[in-house]
């Protein structure tokens, strides 16, 4: 009766055939396993960039197809990288720790390596107590159920405590800007059991892996590859069916949706959640690639960049989610990372560092007002001309 | 009317807003199968009324039982009510304009609405064909697949009652359904309405005396809050307070 819902949806076939090629593509140019056209440094840059392409699509779930303008994604994700950093950090530390005392005449005790492990990691904020939060660290699974658990149970405690109450519109958008500061503030702190400002550092050498890095890269890239796919296929298959209609239809009329017998809040609570986890997933890639985490990635700026994104990509569309997040990161990257040349006016000298931020803010409010449709409105004048 | 054919049973509702009594000490009852029509000047509580009902605002005082089993409505949220069996068109109509015709029918559709029933729902032939049946009731057969922001008013005002009847609620509750509607569509909706009363409880909340008179069934009349009078609408119309506070104006 039904058509299997890829082949109802063009779309998603279009971009996964896309992200394959572009996947061997790369890795044909790449250092690690092909000719070297492409860095590694560089190969990185679009390993990240394809985890931030992940939690646009998140956020497109959540804002542009249900209505929920959440300020506090970015949370979530880097959350995600916290959970598996807490391991990657320990388990190369043990491995350090424990080369350095087999150096002495007397085999260490498991107590002197678990010291040295904390001296290790803890030194730099002045303790070297292991905090009840690395209770797991030294197991990977538990780790990795962690990137989904603790920001999934997160939202949802956040999400109930704020959809039951009805909260929407502007102030859920700053409740969950203050989720994310209270969060990063709470992670700023030194006894916050999580290395203060320091974060979580060296995370792109995973213990007992001899390879060099330029194999690493292109490992995360797969592997971000991989999550991208799987991500945008389950949002897809989630927006596709009924759950799409409903969930859009509370984006433009939340009360009828009610009236209809849908119980609302349970809906958002269950996207929230979901999205949250799909957040965290695209951060526990990225961070690893990135090498560090720190309470400064989750500051609430960072969330309004991830709606800014999936504004000038077109929202309500994942494909408009996954163009902005890649077009407006690796644009900042260039104009951020020194490469583009500063304009000498003789009088006054454009620094693109400064003037970035202005132009992304002011396309940002372009975008907003004239082509609400972002990006992916391109699309449909292409589909428009086509038929006429 | 005896317990056993009520189907909705509202006593002694009171509420006020800011001090403002908009329903006062209103009775109302109406039984499975009836065609009901509430009339009421402007102000009276007519749309205060359906709000109480359907869970949107909740009484000062009084009871709203539904059902064999007499269950309190007042227990109940919005979502629980509509599941309940309580379906409600607004006066402006609301359907999902950037949906087609068909996604619109096939939500409203009856069927269960937890949030994993939904994700992990997919239409069956009879789903088609039941979505497919009632747009050719309302006269939207051609346009299953066009978005319903394309529709005429008149359309959308038939989209609306078809997802109403999707629903397949024990109680329709229908606010002006004649509006902006050609003398043709509202034969039509007249037959829509009569038609439904048959299997279920219908209550029209309209301000058309021609278009209830078309109806022909009970009428209810509200004002300042409470029933004015009831009865056939000769009856009520020949009522002296009836003709005072509504006709005479």
């Amino acid at each position: 009766m039904r058509r299997p819902f890829v082949a109802e949806n063009p779309s998603v076939l279009v971009f996964l055939i896309g992200l394959s090629i572009f996947t061997v593509v790369v890795t044909v140019l790449a250092e690690g396993f092909g000719v070297g056209a492409l860095s590694t440094s560089f190969v990185k840059t679009l390993g990240k960039t394809l985890c931030l392409c992940l939690v646009a699509i998140a956020m497109d779930l959540i804002w542009g197809y249900c209505g929920i303008l959440s300020l506090g994604h970015f949370a979530f994700f880097g959350l995600g990288g916290y959970m598996v950093g807490m391991w990657l950090m320990y388990a190369r530390t043990e491995i350090i720790v424990e080369g350095a005392l087999a150096q002495g005449d007397i085999p260490p005790t498991p107590q002197e390596i678990i010291d040295g492990i904390g001296n290790q990691i803890f030194g730099v904020v002045g303790s070297s107590e292991f905090p009840v939060v690395w209770t797991f660290a030294d197991s990977l699974v538990i780790q990795l159920l962690m990137v989904l658990a603790v920001p999934g149970l997160l939202a949802l405690v956040f999400g109930w405590l704020a959809f039951r109450s009805r909260v929407a519109g502007v102030y859920l958008s700053i409740l969950t800007q203050a989720m994310t500061l209270a969060l990063a503030l709470y992670l700023f702190q030194n006894d916050s059991g999580l290395r203060g400002n320091n974060g979580l550092s060296g995370l792109q050498n995973l213990p007992g892996v001899t390879a060099p890095q330029s194999a690493v890269s292109l490992w995360f890239f797969w592997a971000s590859a991989l999550a991208l796919g799987a991500g945008y296929l389950l949002s897809a298959w989630v927006v596709s069916g009924k759950f799409g209609s409903v969930i859009r239809g509370i984006r433009d009329n939340e009360a009828r949706v009610r009236f209809l017998g849908y119980p609302v809040e349970s809906f958002k609570l269950m996207l929230f959640t979901l999205t949250a986890m799909i957040a965290a997933v695209a951060g526990a890639l990225y961070y690893p690639q990135a090498g560090i985490v720190n309470p400064a990635e989750i500051a609430p700026i960072a969330s309004i960049y991830l709606a800014v994104w999936v504004a000038i990509g077109g929202r309500g569309r994942l494909y408009g989610a996954v163009l902005g997040a890649a077009f407006v990161s690796l644009v900042s990257t260039w104009f951020t990372g020194g490469q583009a040349p500063d304009i000498n006016l003789g009088v006054y000298t454009v620094h693109w560092v400064d003037w970035w931020q202005v132009i992304l803010g002011l396309s940002f409010v372009l975008v907003t007002l004239f082509a609400p449709k972002g990006i992916g409105g391109l699309f449909d004048l292409m589909k428009r001309e086509d038929k006429a | 009317m005896s317990q056993m054919n009520t189907l909705l049973e509202v006593s002694g509702v009171s509420v006020s807003f800011d001090g403002f009594r908009a329903i006062n000490n209103l009775s109302f009852q109406i039984g499975p199968a009836e065609l009901r029509a509430v009339i009421g000047p402007n102000g009276a509580g007519k749309t205060t009324f359906m709000d109480i009902v359907t869970g949107k605002t909740r009484p000062d005082e009084g009871r709203v039982l539904w059902g064999e089993r007499s269950i309190s409505l007042l227990a109940l949220n919005e979502a629980q009510i509509a599941q309940a069996g309580v379906g409600r068109k607004f006066q402006k109509p609301t359907v999902f304009e950037e949906q087609s015709v068909r996604e619109n029918l096939m939500m409203a559709r009856r069927a269960p609405r937890s949030w994993w029933a939904v994700l992990t729902f997919r239409a069956s032939a009879q789903d088609m064909a039941r979505v497919e049946a009632l747009a050719g009731e309302v006269g939207l057969q051609d346009h299953l697949d066009r978005v319903a922001g394309e529709l005429s008013h008149g359309q959308k005002q038939w989209l609306e009652i078809g997802m109403l009847l999707a629903q397949e609620p024990r109680l329709l509750l229908v606010d002006e359904p004649a509006a902006g509607m050609t003398p043709e569509e509202r034969e039509h909706t007249t037959d829509l309405l009569v038609e439904a009363a048959k299997t279920r409880a219908v209550v029209v909340v309209e301000h058309d005396m021609e278009f209830v008179r078309r109806l022909n069934c009970k009428v209810t009349v509200l004002h300042e809050g409470s029933v004015l009078a009831e009865g056939g609408l000769d009856h009520v119309t020949a009522n002296p307070d009836v003709i005072d506070v509504y006709l005479g104006r």
